[in-house]
This record gives C-alpha cells, sequence and structure tokens, in this order.
C-alpha cells in the first residue's frame, strides 16, 4: 500500500515538474481550454435562457386568443361564440373588450404603465375571445372550425411561438456543438505538442526508465497528469471568468434595462454549479485526451 | 536462469538475425558474447528485454517461460536484469547519488532502503566520494561504473552488460571488468556481449561465439576466437 502510495506521489510530483518547466507552451494550452469552455459557457447560457422562456410561455400553452375585427357585428360575434364553445376541447370562453385588454396591459407592465395613460380615447387594442383549451391538442381543431367565420382577424396560440424557439434553441445548439467540436479538437492538439515536448525533454529519462523496469503506468502518468492540469487550469479560469462575466452582465440588464428581460435569463446562481461541473469535466478531459494522444504517437513503451 | 530454446528471430523487414539458437546459462556464470557486428548479440540481449519477441522458439528466464507475455508484465521481468550500455546513458541534470536512487524510485522501494543501498553501490564501485558529482563532472570510466551502480541497486539476479568497454581506454576497461567479476563473485548472473578480444582472452571465462545468426562456438573458459585451429 505505501509502496503505491509513493509511486502515486512521484508520478504526482513529476507531472507538476512537468507542467512547471512547460508554462510557455502550456500558456497556449490553457488558453485554447479556456476559450473552448467560455464559448460553451456562452452556449448554455442562451440555450437555458431560450428553455427558460419555453416553460414560461408554456404555462399560456392552453390559451388561444381569437382577436376580432373592429367592424364585427352582432351576429357575426354570436356566431363565432356558438362555434367555440361547440368545440369539445373548449373549457371556457371569455370576451375580451378592447377596454379590458388595456387595464390588463397595464397591470402587466407595473411602474411603466403611465407610458400607456392616453391610449383609452383611441385604443390600438382589439377585442378578441379569450379561450381556454382542456389540451393544446384540440387547438388546431378548433382553429381549422373558426378560421372560415367572418369578423375574425387573426387567431393567435402559443404552438407557434413555442416551436419556432424550440428551433431556435436547437440551431443555437448545434451552432454551439459544431463550433465547440472544433475547439475541442484545437485544443486537444494543441495540449498534444505541449506534452510532445515534454515527452522530447525526457525521453532520455524514460529510456532508462524502461529498461530498469518502471511500469507504463509510471512512465505515462506524469504526461497524463500534466495534461489534465493544463485542462484543469482552463476550466477554473473560464468559470471564473463565465460567471463574473455573466453575473455582471445579469446585473447590468436587472438595473438598466426592465426586470422583463432578466425573468428569461438563467440566474447566474443557479447556473454556476451545473457550469463548475461540466468545465471541470471537458477541460479535464481534453487535457488527458490531449495527453494520451501524444503518448500514443510520440512515447513507444 | 536464461535458456534459448530453438530460437529464430526475423525482422518485419526480412533480414534473419537468428537462426536456431541454443544458448542454456546457469545461474551465477560469467559469459562472454562475441561475434563480429550485425552477429545477432544484440537481438539476442532484445530477446531477454522484451524489446523484440522471437519468430520461433521459446525463451526461459528464471525458469519462467517469458517468449509470450503481456505488455504490462513486461516491466515486472525486467526488473530481474540490470543493464549497462557502452553510452553510459546517465541523467545529466541528476547527481550521482540521483542518477542511481532514480533506480529505486521507479520501482517504489522505500526511502530507508534508498538510503542504506546507494550509498552501498557506490562505495563498491569506489564512488562514494563522488556522489554529489554531476555526470560532466566524471570520467568515462566513472560513468560507467555509476551505471552499472544503477543497473545493481535492485539487486537483479542477472546484469547484462552491452560492450561495457566500448569507450573506454584499456586500463580503465579492465577497472570495469574487475568491478564486473567482483558482482560475479557475489552470485549475480553477467552476461558481456563485447568485441574486446583482450579481455575475452585474460578473463578465461564461458565464451559463446555467434556468426549470422548462429552460434558457433560455446565453450567453457574459452577465447575471442582460434585463428590457428581452423586451418
Amino acid at each position: 500500500m505505501s509502496m503505491r502510495f509513493r509511486i502515486f506521489k512521484n508520478i504526482l510530483k513529476q507531472g507538476f515538474q512537468g507542467m512547471w518547466r512547460n508554462r510557455g507552451m502550456g500558456l497556449a494550452s490553457v488558453s485554447s481550454i479556456t476559450a473552448v469552455l467560455v464559448i460553451l459557457g456562452l452556449v448554455l447560457i442562451v440555450i437555458l435562457s431560450i428553455n427558460n422562456v419555453v416553460v414560461s410561455t408554456k404555462s399560456k400553452f392552453d390559451e388561444i386568443q381569437i382577436f376580432l375585427e373592429d367592424e364585427i357585428t352582432e351576429q357575426q360575434l354570436n356566431r363565432i361564440e356558438e362555434e367555440v364553445k361547440g368545440n369539445k376541447g373548449v373549457l371556457s370562453v371569455i370576451y375580451q373588450s378592447k377596454d379590458q385588454a388595456l387595464e390588463i396591459m397595464k397591470e402587466d407592465w407595473e411602474d411603466e404603465a403611465y407610458l400607456l395613460e392616453g391610449l383609452e380615447e383611441n385604443n390600438p387594442l382589439q377585442n378578441s375571445f379569450v379561450v381556454q383549451l382542456k389540451d393544446i391538442e384540440y387547438a388546431e381543431s378548433l382553429v381549422n372550425d373558426v378560421k372560415d367565420l367572418e369578423g375574425i382577424d387573426e387567431v393567435v396560440y402559443n404552438q407557434d411561438i413555442i416551436e419556432k424557439l424550440i428551433l431556435f434553441a436547437n440551431y443555437v445548439r448545434l451552432g454551439g456543438l459544431i463550433i465547440i467540436g472544433i475547439l475541442i479538437l484545437v485544443s486537444v492538439f494543441i495540449i498534444s505538442n505541449t506534452v510532445k515536448i515534454t515527452v522530447a525533454a525526457r525521453r532520455r529519462e524514460i529510456e532508462i526508465m524502461k529498461y530498469v523496469g518502471a511500469t507504463n503506468g509510471y512512465i505515462r502518468g506524469p504526461f497524463i497528469i500534466e495534461g489534465l492540469l493544463f485542462g484543469l487550469i482552463g476550466a477554473l479560469i473560464s468559470i471564473l471568468i463565465v460567471n463574473y462575466g455573466y453575473s455582471y452582465f445579469f446585473n447590468v440588464v436587472n438595473d438598466r434595462l426592465y426586470v422583463l428581460f432578466t425573468v428569461y435569463l438563467v440566474p447566474p446562481s443557479t447556473l454556476i454549479k451545473d457550469v463548475s461541473i461540466i468545465f471541470v469535466a471537458i477541460g479535464g478531459g481534453i487535457g488527458t485526451l490531449g495527453s494520451l494522444v501524444s503518448l500514443k504517437r510520440f512515447l513507444n513503451v | 536462469m536464461i535458456k534459448f530454446v530453438n530460437i529464430s528471430k526475423v525482422y518485419d523487414n526480412g533480414v534473419r538475425a537468428l537462426s536456431n539458437v541454443n544458448i542454456t546459462i546457469e545461474k551465477g556464470e560469467f559469459v562472454f558474447l562475441v561475434g563480429p557486428s550485425g552477429a545477432g548479440k544484440s537481438t539476442l540481449i532484445k530477446l531477454i528485454l522484451k524489446e523484440e519477441d522471437p519468430t520461433e522458439g521459446k525463451i526461459y528466464l528464471n525458469d519462467m517461460d517469458i517468449t509470450r507475455v503481456k505488455n504490462r508484465r513486461i516491466p515486472y521481468i525486467r526488473r530481474n536484469v540490470g543493464v549497462v550500455f557502452q553510452d553510459f546513458r546517465l541523467l545529466p541534470n541528476k547527481t550521482v547519488y540521483e542518477n542511481v536512487a532514480f533506480a529505486m524510485e521507479i520501482v517504489g522501494a522505500h526511502p530507508r532502503e534508498i538510503r542504506r543501498n546507494v550509498p552501498m553501490v557506490l562505495s563498491m564501485v569506489d564512488l562514494s566520494q563522488k556522489a554529489h558529482c554531476y555526470p560532466d563532472q566524471l570520467s568515462g570510466g566513472e560513468h560507467q561504473r555509476v551505471a552499472i551502480s544503477r543497473a545493481i541497486v535492485n539487486s537483479p539476479p542477472i546484469l547484462i552488460a552491452d560492450e561495457p568497454t566500448g569507450n573506454l581506454d584499456p586500463e580503465t576497461a579492465w577497472e570495469i571488468m574487475k568491478i564486473l567479476r567482483d558482482i560475479n563473485r557475489r552470485g549475480t548472473t553477467v552476461l558481456m556481449a563485447t568485441h574486446a578480444k583482450d579481455i575475452v582472452d585474460m578473463m578465461k571465462q564461458r565464451v559463446i561465439a555467434i556468426e549470422g545468426g548462429k552460434v558457433v562456438r560455446d565453450e567453457k573458459k574459452g577465447v575471442y576466437e582460434h585463428e590457428i585451429s581452423n586451418i
């Protein structure tokens, strides 16, 4: 047991020495890993924020709003209401006049509601039916029922928006993954080059180690640790950058702009834990992979 | 101790280095391996160190079949064999003491053992005074003595010396030979590949001559070559 511990201590020591001797090239390794992880952080923030929007929109999911033309006749109005009530998926129908709509908007806007004052005279909003559905599944059939009726300006339901959001999130995710993938390859390459320099510098030592009977693990261990350390340092730096950078951004948005924006942004406090775990895993992974690549190519033990 | 049975080695590029070699070396023997360059001496040594696998035949080390072993086990096989090279192969940035201690650290020896064994082997090769010198402050003979210390510090039962005197002047070469003989007298099996005719002739030990990948001569208390007997 104690022998294993001594061997492990030796490997660890040599790994740290290798990192220190290579600190020039190490800087390149660390910065490339940092770049990968910071970009990954940005992509994560965007995707999580879009998810937030999707979730909060989903709560309004089973609601459909039928906007009516201003010149609608009583007959047409009754016809629409009947048709809507006749649909088996409908839970309730509420008529919302343009005045009521303005009131609701004023409540939503809270402190900024004074901006809406004066609109009562010439209200640009529309009268509408607010329809609660049992389930969003019925949205399609209801739209089909009413779309040919006269007096309807527009039927708005959130599925479109949600689908678009999800599509957008997918594009962001895909684009992010491609960029991250390329950057990961670049980092692995840079790390493997850095480690290659240590391998070359220690060629003689490695040869002697082989003849004296050092195990492969003993010979490879220090290089893997060197790569791992570069990865972890990169992870640490990027965690700090993403955490502080995002907190700053979040506060600026919160202070200078409207709270309206920040409700959709991921709060930094919930982000930090996930980001830390992901970054440490990926950073360490890239570092280890980088040294393994160079060991496979340049160190034939 | 070391046993080759019908060993043949053909390299990937088609070169036939050894054909049907049979050698048995007993524990405690001192054996010279002689023959012209390219005869197959180095291949033989590489087979013992598991740097190469034989194409045919079997190799035994300490009664253990090492013909085919998993890569993982090779380091443990090598710990039975100390190696000394013509070009010494010391680490220039480590002192004499550290160069020798290095071999013990690698196998995870206890620091107390290291502090005990390293001075011991250094005094055996008469280098105690230079323990804290760096290799560039040493002469050629001293280099080789450090290399020998490193090879035997873990007490392997076998010591292989690949032309250990090749880079040394005759007087220094004899110093090295005395050390190798002392090591052999303490029970270590020594296998030395060499071109040094006068050393082989003077030592009167077993000589195995290899030519063209075959054992052409194997005699107790032999000499480097028999020029006259063939005529």
